[in-house]
């Protein structure tokens, strides 16, 4: 075969997806670690020369950072808790035989589909308004005070938006598993009189290992970045500023830039920890 | 005897999933709902449920004084725009990865997955100036490019696993009847990749749709797509439930639609073939 002429015909046609990404990621990551050695204040004298490691120990020691990486983690780690086992229930009770399968499976991945502004909103105002909202009402209803959720419960609020919005990931992704799971397995061993619950710990969830992980760093990937359903609820109030708010306020807010791209820097080396892991598992899958 | 309690098992599944599946779309159905009250009903108290007049006011409003459909139009040029140019791009690099591998073939890949891992947020500032310098700042040219590109990697990954499944000797003997490059894309290939494609596609319009950092960050008045038109319901004298309601049916109506048709797709798409 012309292997020879298909190479560098393969070569060409690859290359301008390459060169873009390449340009893509580059680009703007030079510049924000140029940025990130500066003091640079637009509003304020703009560009005012190298800054050395200021801007990396002053995003380090203001006191907003650890109580930042503190809202960070528990929103990221409470999302994960939550969307995997509620996922792995719900992935287990929708791959039982009964009516209506197709919908009920529609109406679970709904969620998902749902622009971020818009769920934020519709939960910020319809549910947890404390006059107004759905919540209250029920509150009321069994006698009780309601909630102001967003300022006195902020953070478990934020966590509650942004689970429902990736419950339907977690779910669907352990389904599309969960059925490619060989069924004279499980027969074998319901015959063999193990119970359902050994059939769920030793078969059935050694079998989902791999999506777990999977479910796991790819949200941990989104979650890290959640920016819209903090914009629209509280504007990073109420302990609610994560590590990517505070970059932004840093940036939009203060227009501090220097200070801004530095948090941006660490922004980056903590996904690509995570991007490492990812890479691993579906650089695997590739070989097989 | 063993026929009736599998009854009883299927009955009690259906009733207990049928009841969490409408817990988690509640939201989703109380929104549409709500946008079919007036105002005064949207907070009345007890909350009405159904018993209440039924109105398609909310969704004239919206259109007559929110300019709805520009925001709507930019949402389409947005997301059309960005993946259809994403696809134009993604098809020949696909392609050739899938039909002539190479030993780098594999990092190439998963390069290029790491650049959807970079967070936003990082390249904030310096993007920003980028769009001012070129004068894209608030354009829907500038938000198809930035959106094409942080989608492209998705795209090119998605294709490759379709690309991945046609079989290779196709088109060696396409090629041994004398079939150029060209009408060996064009006849061969494409018929075979067009489901690929089209699921992509789909993907990726949602996606970009529901895509809301940049599309928040990058424009102002004139490029604003839905997810922006939304965020400025958050400010308090847009505190009408109904008309909130009306707009948020209106914004996601389109999605969910479409994605209900890609619910296999998603999984192929999001895990980049790592769960089949």
């Amino acid at each position: 075969m012309s292997t020879n002429a298909s190479r560098s015909a393969a070569r060409v046609m690859m290359a301008p997806a390459v060169i873009l990404l390449l340009g893509w990621m580059l680009v703007p990551l030079t510049m924000t670690f140029w940025f990130s050695f500066r003091k640079f204040l637009p509003m304020r004298g703009g560009d005012l020369g190298f800054a050395g490691f200021d801007n990396y120990v002053r995003f380090l020691t203001s006191s907003s950072f650890w109580p930042a990486v503190q809202t960070t983690l528990i929103i990221v780690i409470s999302v994960l808790v939550i969307t995997v086992v509620l996922g792995i229930l719900l992935a287990m009770l929708l791959d039982q035989p009964m009516w209506g399968q197709g919908i009920v499976r529609i109406l679970v991945i709904a969620p998902f589909f749902v622009m971020p502004t818009v769920s934020a909103l519709l939960w910020k105002n319809m549910f947890m308004d404390p006059v107004n909202g759905l919540f209250a009402h029920l509150f009321k209803a069994f006698g009780a005070e309601p909630v102001i959720w967003l300022t006195d419960a902020a953070l478990p609020s934020i966590i509650m938006i942004v689970s429902w919005q990736w419950l339907p990931f977690a779910t669907l992704i352990l389904l599309t598993a969960r059925q490619s799971l060989d069924s004279e397995q499980m027969e074998a061993a319901e015959m063999d009189g193990a119970p359902l619950l050994k059939r769920f710990w030793f078969i059935v969830l050694p079998h989902l290992g791999r999506a777990i992980t999977v479910v796991i760093l790819i949200q941990t990937i989104f979650i890290l970045s959640t920016f819209a359903e903090i914009f629209v609820t509280t504007s990073g109030a109420f302990d609610t500023r994560t590590l990517t708010y505070l970059i932004f306020q840093r940036i939009t807010d203060s227009q501090n830039i220097g200070l801004g791209s530095a948090g941006g820097v660490y922004a980056i080396i903590l996904a690509n920890i995570v991007a490492l892991f990812l890479m691993r598992i579906v650089g695997k899958n590739l070989d097989a | 005897m063993a026929r009736s309690n599998s009854m009883q098992l299927k009955m009690l599944t259906t009733v207990a999933a049928w009841s969490i599946g409408l817990m988690i779309f509640f939201p989703i159905l109380w929104t549409i709902l709500t946008s079919f009250k007036t105002e005064a009903q949207a907070i009345a108290s007890p909350p009405l449920f159904l018993n209440f007049d039924w109105t398609l006011e909310n969704y004239q409003v919206v259109q007559e004084r929110s300019n709805y459909m520009r925001f709507l139009w930019n949402s389409v040029f947005i997301a059309g725009g960005s993946t259809l140019l994403g696809v134009l791009i993604a098809v020949p690099a696909a392609w050739s990865m899938a039909f002539v591998p190479s030993k780098r073939t594999k990092d190439i890949l998963l390069w290029m997955l790491s650049t959807k891992m970079l967070p936003a947020v990082g390249v904030l500032y310096p993007l920003y100036l980028i769009f001012i310098e070129l004068g894209v700042l608030d354009t829907r040219l500038g938000l198809i490019v930035v959106l094409m590109l942080i989608n492209l990697p998705i795209i090119v990954w998605m294709l490759y696993t379709y690309f991945k499944e046609i079989p290779g000797e196709i088109l060696e003997a396409a090629r041994m009847d004398g079939a150029t490059l060209k009408s060996e894309i064009f006849y061969v290939l494409m018929p075979m990749a067009v489901p690929g494609i089209a699921s992509t596609i789909l993907l990726n319009v949602i996606l970009a749709w529901n895509e809301a950092f940049w599309t928040l960050n990058l424009t102002a008045a004139k490029a604003a797509p839905l997810t922006a038109f939304i965020a400025s319901y958050s400010s308090p004298e847009g505190l009408f439930y109904a008309k909130l309601s009306a707009a948020s049916t209106m914004a996601i109506a389109p999605i969910l639609i479409l994605g209900w048709f890609s619910q296999k797709q998603l999984v192929r798409g999001l895990t980049f073939g790592a769960v089949k």
